[in-house]
């Protein structure tokens, strides 16, 4: 890609920052369009239509409402502290649009194939939880210390099984390069029609997968792990003094969050940008395709639960963390490694 | 006097004053809870105010807490936010006037707070009620009954973290909308009944919508059912959650579905049978446990059994008038007012005074509303206008037990507990 | 080292963005602060001390097992890598090791610690 970039534009530099700012630039789009899907999504689930008027089937409707938000009254309240306020939604923001930079969007993209893609992914959202506990303290408000603290026991909690069964994957597939292990997946052979997908070539990686799913569902806020921001309790939790444009950029992240580690899952373990259909449909375009819509779908089922389930209470949440996930997936880990031994 | 004494005079001091008792009495309070490290040398505690404006208070009840992380340690309630003076209101209405006040205390199911009115009124003056207009009440009060929990069970499930559910219980709820709405004349505050009576007979259209209802509501109620009793995160939200002893319930004066679901099974329909409730057979759903999975159980068993009534209802429904035919006691028809000079002349009596109870009678009339024993105590002095009007009001009682179960919960629970009383807050304050 | 460039230049990037979007919102958003607005929200009451006082004990406890746990799956990482050249030799020790972890995870479940906050025991209520 690098080297295309260079030949169509006058210097090395702007091919880099184009380079660069390819995922951002998706990133945005994509949240724009799940904003309008998680309403849209939700409307249905209702029985209700949900935004009809602005364009069709209201597809402008997030734009609309960015432009609302961009003239809204941006309001620190007086006991905040100011710098660590404003900062960190930048923070937050940075975060989770540097992730994307080693995520393998097809064959042909990669934002930086570093050799340590998935510790460095696993590294920068562990600033997620950073900013969270910074915005609640900064905003020197009662829901937003409870929701900030609640985030960050759960959010730490939550990393290490998702943590461990990242790591399972990665003793199947022997690299943290995340183009590798998706390069790895590739063809259909696993009885004779399946793909190649991790997901199907160790049984245990199926309970990995579970463990995964579980756990971003905790690290990204959605239901039934939502507590940081349950709106019945905490009001809006660690974003209850934000407002305008500060937090729609919580927002922002908030998605992106969503989709980076849907999008990991993918690559973990639903074979990245490999097409389903072994050479059918394949190539770099057909490739960033096929590694969206299973994105997409892992985002789609997590909105499907966020409109159906309850949510858990903050001892249950741990509860089932440190009791039942983690110990599963350190016994996991280790007998996916006996598997790989053995066979 | 100078001008600025007149305005330092009126400086608002209540409210500052009311905000310092109200901390002291947190302060003061005693608590039963152990707390897990006694000896906590940093005092880790933090008071904060839940409600008046909040997600999730049901309007403006207001909740100060005690936290210690959190879990709560006390709790004090502070009530009074919409205070409207309905009862000295009251005092300036002819009954009749008063009726549509009645609608908007418990806004959820104003069916039975008209109907709790009249019985009172038409005790206090010995009215006679035809039959039919008993029975057109009876499945009235049925119906804002299930309009009521369907409005808690919805907000019971949201408060717990799924949205989707409180827009699904709407749907049924606008089904019963459009059945007020032909039924009476108004979807939400209905003022459906009249002294003496009701004010209009159920026209077909009612009827046949009411038979549709019954019909497939159950169905509806099952898919309820499918979707939350075999929910886990459904229970473990609400179980052992806020539990209330029997004995406790009594002391703290609850009513209704929360006293049921401790395990005292009284009902006023059954112990004593106002309107025709004689003779309907219904079971009054009981729950020994009394946390909130109980409420939950009771209050849907209750919606079962007030199909059952409805059913019953329009089996027996006799033929017949819908209003006492005494121009002293309830007004006429609007026949007779439009085409005869003594109907105009009684309507202009009834609008103007009203109808007069006997100097110093007193009569209090309790009905059993979706959230407990709703009362109306009436003390006339012969003239139009109760002399005094009290009532009381079921969300009131019920709310004194929130005190009590709140401490020792955590506070991702308060918001469960509160939707599992179902306060409204409109009927609590009055 | 050359293939970090691109993240670097993507974090300036986000960071520009987003500096964007609040200048945005800074030029186009009415700003007319009076002190009712600028009050912390405490469900419509005056707040009664501040945020900032100590706070409960349980949430540092998981923070601290937490960095126990991760450390140790920083360790696992590299064997994790080259798992399969290492040999069974290095497995059995990966076991005992995560073994260890494992006693130590049942000590602190057993202790207590681990649970964010337990609800608190409720003598006799009056």
């Amino acid at each position: 890609m690098i080297e295309f970039l260079e030949n169509i534009t006058p210097s090395t530099t702007m091919a880099l920052v184009i380079h660069a700012m390819i995922p951002l630039g998706l990133i945005l789009v994509y949240a724009l369009f799940a904003i309008w899907m998680e309403r849209k999504v939700a409307a249905h689930v209702q029985d209700r239509l949900g935004p009809m008027r602005v364009g069709w089937h209201g597809w402008a409707q997030t734009i609309a409402d960015m432009l609302k938000l961009l003239q809204k009254e941006d309001i620190i309240p007086t006991d905040a502290s100011r710098f660590l306020f404003r900062f960190a939604p930048f923070l937050i923001f940075v975060a989770s649009y540097a992730a994307f930079a080693v995520i393998p969007f097809s064959s042909g993209y990669i934002g930086s194939s570093i050799n340590i893609g998935v510790f460095y992914l696993l590294a920068i959202t562990s600033l997620l939880t950073l900013s969270v506990i910074m915005a609640a303290w900064a905003s020197n408000n009662k829901w937003s210390l409870l929701g900030g603290m609640r985030s960050a026991a759960q959010m730490v909690s939550y990393e290490v099984p998702t943590i461990m069964s990242v790591l399972s994957v990665i003793v199947v597939a022997g690299s943290l390069n995340l183009m590798t292990v998706t390069e790895m997946q590739s063809g259909n052979e696993i009885l004779g029609f399946l793909p190649n997908w991790l997901i199907f070539q160790n049984p245990f990686l199926l309970v990995a997968f579970v463990i995964f799913f579980v756990s971003i569902l905790a690290e990204s806020h959605r239901v039934p792990f939502d507590l940081p921001e349950s709106e019945s309790e905490l009001v809006a939790g660690y974003q209850t003094e934000y407002s305008g444009m500060r937090w729609g950029i919580f927002m922002l992240a908030e998605y992106a969050d969503m989709l980076l580690l849907s999008l990991l899952g993918v690559v973990l373990f639903f074979g990245g940008w490999n097409s389903p259909f072994g050479t059918f449909m394949d190539g770099p375009v057909w490739g960033f395709f096929w590694f969206m819509l299973k994105g997409m779908l892992l985002v789609f089922v997590m909105m499907w639960i966020r409109w159906t389930l309850p949510r858990y209470r903050v001892d249950q949440l741990m509860r089932i963390c440190w009791n039942i996930l983690i110990p599963a997936s350190f016994v996991n880990f280790v007998l996916i490694a006996l598997w790989e031994m053995i066979f | 006097m100078k001008l600025t004494d007149i305005a330092s005079q009126g400086k608002p001091t209540f409210f500052k004053e009311h905000q310092n008792k109200l901390y002291q009495s947190l302060e003061d309070k005693h608590t039963t809870i152990e707390e897990l490290d006694v000896d906590d040398p940093l005092n880790s505690k933090m008071i904060l105010n839940m409600g008046p404006q909040h997600p999730a208070t049901h309007g403006v009840l207001r909740l100060l807490l005690e936290l210690r992380g959190e879990s709560i340690i006390k709790t004090k309630l502070d009530i009074g936010y919409l205070h409207r003076g309905v009862e000295k209101i009251a005092e300036n209405k002819t009954y009749q006037e008063f009726m549509p006040y009645t609608d908007r205390m418990d806004y959820l199911s104003p069916y039975s707070n008209n109907v709790a009115m009249c019985l009172a009124v038409e005790k206090i003056a010995s009215v006679e009620v035809p039959e039919r207009a008993k029975y057109i009440r009876m499945i009235g009060s049925e119906l804002a009954r299930i309009s009521s929990h369907l409005l808690w069970l919805g907000t019971l499930v949201m408060d717990a973290g799924a949205i989707s559910f409180f827009i699904w219980t709407f749907r049924e709820r606008e089904k019963i909308y459009d059945i007020m709405d032909n039924l009476t004349g108004h979807r939400f505050t209905v003022s459906h009944a009249r002294i003496g009576g009701v004010a209009n007979d159920i026209t077909p259209e009612a009827m046949g919508m009411i038979k549709e209802f019954i019909n497939t509501f159950p169905e509806e109620l099952q898919n309820y059912h499918k979707l939350l009793d075999r929910n886990r995160i459904f229970f473990e939200r609400n179980e052992n959650v806020g539990v209330l002893t029997t004995e406790n319930a009594l002391n703290s004066g609850a009513k209704g579905p929360v006293l049921r679901s401790s395990g005292y099974a009284v009902d006023l329909r059954k112990l004593k049978p106002y309107s025709r409730y004689d003779d309907v057979e219904f079971q009054v759903p009981t729950r020994l446990e009394g946390d909130n999975l109980a409420r939950y159980y009771v209050r849907m068993e209750e919606m079962h059994e007030s199909i059952r009534i409805i059913r019953q209802c329009l089996d027996k429904l006799p033929k017949g008038p819908v209003r006492t035919d005494n121009a002293k006691q309830a007004y006429p028809s609007k026949d007779e007012v439009y085409y005869s000079m003594e109907g105009m002349i009684h309507d202009f009596l009834m609008t103007d005074t009203g109808i007069c109870p006997p100097e110093g009678a007193e009569a209090y009339h309790a009905v059993e509303s979706p959230k407990g024993e709703l009362g109306y105590f009436i003390q006339s002095d012969g003239t139009g206008h109760p002399w005094r009007m009290k009532i009381s009001t079921p969300s009131f009682a019920n709310l004194q037990v929130l005190e009590n179960i709140l401490d020792g919960e955590m506070i991702a629970d308060t918001v469960v507990i509160i939707g599992g009383v179902d306060p409204v807050m409109g009927e609590a304050d009055k | 080292m050359e293939s970090y460039i691109p993240i670097i230049v993507l974090l300036g990037i986000a960071l520009v963005l987003a500096l964007l979007l609040m200048s945005l919102s800074r030029l186009l958003g009415p700003f007319r602060p009076n002190t009712n607005k600028l009050n912390p929200y405490e469900s419509g009451m005056d707040p009664v001390g501040q945020a900032r006082e100590r706070y409960s004990i349980g949430f540092y406890l998981v923070a601290m097992e937490f960095i126990i746990f991760d450390l140790e799956v920083v360790f696992l990482f590299p064997w994790a890598v080259k798992f399969t050249e290492l040999g069974f030799g290095t497995f059995v020790a990966m076991v005992i090791f995560i073994i260890i972890l494992f006693i130590g995870l049942f000590y602190t479940l057993k202790k207590g610690t681990i649970y964010f906050e337990l609800k608190p025991s409720i003598s006799n209520r009056t």
